[in-house]
């Protein structure tokens, strides 16, 4: 395999764990812990992580892991923080690792308590854009137009997708970022700038395709979120403080191939796609309004 | 050294004194005072503690969780409807077998909003696998709490220590705080048996399947077991250190008794006022109290009564469609006995009403001029209630 120049080799998954093939999940947290490092501890909320993370007595990962319940992963990664300092241990990280349920949903009262209180811990969502563990049901990450077992049939969804590093940023706290697993480097960096960051919350958003749910081949796990990327729907962009932003990229595809590829918006008609086009475009132009078009170029 | 304390702030003092590591609460009434003063402790530096004000009882107990595993000493506190709202986490704490140390101030349930002393909240999280204790004044809360850290780590299950509000909460009394070095002997620092470590890393809390869940779920069962053998043996060496001990049930004048009041909480003390005046007349009443409601005691039960006592059981609290909760358990550990006393159920203070010496002298006279148990319990003191509803 060729080595990719800020793509350390070392790797934090065991062979074996029990993702499904082509699981935008597990991609993620290779790359997350390649940047962070052994003195890394997990904190798990339900999620398709505590499947992935294998059963008793084995595990999927060579850092320690804590697995709690769903709402809970800002809190206790907060515990587990306190814990840690007061036993003089500042050196380890502290990483909550949630999927969009578990952060857009249900434990966004305890990311919000923590961020609000200035936790020192990194926070990443893997984002699936459903409730993909229990069988693909809608969460408020899942985005317009997605066909759950929720929004079944005609009553697909009709609102957007929450923007959580928004709400995030409106915490003011240090570091938000967005990741894509087709950019490994510009992952890895955020991570490596996250775990050096101080002052609060680092949170990173990573969109996670998730095949079974978005119904595409396992293969393509990795080019549709490229493509998210490359249509400005899923941009990756810093924001410091709250407040500074920073625009990784500017892609210039349209949304229509990113669409046509998932079997999740197969019922979508062109003036849906149209629609969704107009949302992304807007998005992106109050996003760059934001960065002040201030833009870096990622490699 | 004697001082006068709140009932809530002995439960501070035991927590400071247990030189506990990670706080973490939410406010609740009755509740509030405890870790107020805790907070003032971390923040003056009279506990080298980390506190976390969370934003809520779920997260409260969430991060109390995540501390534990991360090798802290730990405590929280709460009431009521806090306590309902960790509900999910109380069984992750046992299940994960962290030893967290909570303070409950009993209070009722709403609506309609009563935020006055009623046993329902913390009686409806029996089956969630932690230990309680309940106490009758605020030497008890503290002599429990410093207790309690020793018992907890010592079976890795937690320890939930009971107090009435108001009645115990918010009342004043001369108690006998130690000095640090004689807690300190006897409740060494925390040495987890199993803690979140880099040098050895691990994976808990994880997924089990069938195949193995249920010796899990016995192992806590064969630790609830040895629950009542180990606290009489710390209760030893507190009385050696200290010179007080409790018992998981505490039975006086009950030898000859023909009623026995039994009775948990404040209304203990109450009741030995009553008790008292009833063998003063010539009456021979008894009393038991039952301080340990989890593990229930079984074999100190069936062991203190001969089977011509009546038993007057004094419930704080009701599970509807079926009665007051510590007459249940008591029934059901009686039943197996060959001879069993009968057990008459009686229902008084809901919502912070008043127990007062007549209530339950009256209740004591029910119970001696009845020959059988009513099917049903008898509620005390009631006003005229709108059959309607």
């Amino acid at each position: 395999m060729k080595h990719r120049e800020g793509v350390p080799d070392i790797d934090y998954l065991y062979p074996g764990h029990l993702a499904c093939p082509g699981c935008g999940a597990a991609i993620a947290m290779k790359f997350a812990l390649k940047a962070l490092g052994p003195k890394t501890m997990v904190v798990l909320p339900a999620s398709c992580w505590g499947i992935i993370a294998g059963a008793y007595p084995q595990t999927g990962l060579k850092v320690p892991v804590m697995h709690t319940a769903f709402a809970t992963a800002g809190a206790a990664a907060s515990g587990l923080r306190a814990a840690l300092d007061i036993k003089g241990d500042t050196e380890t990280t502290v990483l909550a690792w949630a999927g969009d349920g578990g952060t857009f949903d249900i434990g966004f009262q305890s990311l919000s308590g923590a961020a609000e209180r200035g936790e020192d811990f990194i926070y990443a969502c893997y984002d699936n854009e459903a409730y993909m563990n229990t069988g693909v049901q809608r969460s408020s990450s899942t985005p317009y137009g997605m066909r759950t077992a929720t929004t079944p049939g005609t009553s697909w969804k009709r609102t957007r997708k929450k923007n959580i590093v928004e709400a995030l940023a409106a915490h003011r706290i240090p570091y938000a970022a967005t990741a894509s697993i087709a950019y490994p480097e510009d992952m890895i960096r955020k991570f490596v700038r996250a775990r050096s960051v101080k002052g609060g919350v680092r949170f990173i958003h990573i969109l996670a395709s998730c095949p079974a749910g978005w119904r595409i081949p396992s293969e393509s796990a990795v080019k549709v979120t490229r493509l998210a990327v490359l249509s400005n729907l899923f941009p990756l962009y810093e924001v410091k403080d709250g407040l500074h932003y920073t625009l990784n990229m500017e892609g210039n595809r349209p949304v229509r191939p990113y669409i046509r590829m998932q079997g999740r918006f197969s019922h979508l008609t062109e003036e849906e796609i149209e629609r969704i086009q107009e949302m992304v475009d807007s998005d992106w132009a109050l996003l760059k309004e934001k960065a002040n078009c201030k833009q870096i170029s990622i490699k | 050294m004697i001082r006068i304390l709140e009932g809530n702030h002995a439960v501070s003092e035991a927590v400071r004194l247990a030189r506990v590591q990670v706080i973490s609460a939410y406010p609740i009434t009755p509740q509030t005072h405890i870790v107020e003063t805790l907070s003032e402790y971390c923040a003056d530096g009279k506990m080298n503690a980390r506190f976390l004000c969370v934003e809520s009882e779920h997260s409260a107990m969430g991060a109390a969780i995540a501390a534990a595993m991360g090798g802290a000493r730990t405590f929280t506190a709460t009431s009521s409807h806090g306590l309902a709202y960790m509900h999910e986490l109380l069984h992750w704490s046992t299940g994960a077998r962290l030893p967290i140390v909570m303070a409950e101030v009993n209070r009722a349930m709403g609506p309609g909003w009563n935020i006055w002393t009623d046993q329902t909240d913390s009686l409806s999280q029996r089956d969630t696998g932690w230990i309680q204790l309940y106490c009758e004044d605020g030497q008890e809360v503290l002599d429990t709490t410093v207790s309690a850290f020793r018992l907890a780590e010592t079976v890795n299950l937690p320890v939930m220590i009971v107090l009435d509000a108001f009645y115990l909460s918010h009342t004043f009394e001369p108690v006998d705080v130690p000095e640090q070095g004689s807690v300190d002997r006897f409740l060494p620092p925390f040495s987890p048996r199993f803690a979140m470590d880099t040098e050895n890393p691990a994976n808990f809390g994880e997924l089990v399947p069938p195949g193995l869940y249920m010796e899990m779920r016995r192992n806590i069962q064969l630790a609830m077991e040895s629950v009542p053998g180990c606290f009489s043996a710390i209760e030893e060496e507190f009385f050696f250190q200290f010179g007080r001990r409790y018992g998981p049930v505490e039975c006086w004048m009950c030898d000859d008794a023909e009623v026995i009041m039994v009775v948990s909480g404040t209304i203990t003390g109450t009741c030995r006022q009553v008790v008292g005046d009833l063998r003063g007349r010539g009456e021979k009443a008894g009393l038991m109290k039952i301080k340990m409601f989890r593990p229930f005691p079984a074999r100190e039960i069936r062991n203190a009564f001969n089977p011509n006592q009546k038993l007057a059981v004094v419930d704080r609290n009701f599970s509807f469609g079926a009665g007051g909760i510590f007459a249940q358990e008591l029934k059901a550990v009686l039943y197996q006995a060959p001879d069993r006393p009968r057990v008459f159920e009686y229902i008084a203070g809901l919502g912070g009403r008043d127990v007062t010496p007549k209530t339950l002298e009256t209740i004591y006279r029910m119970t001696k001029e009845q020959d059988t148990p009513k099917m049903e319990s008898v509620w005390i003191d009631l006003n005229v209630v709108d059959e309607g509803i």
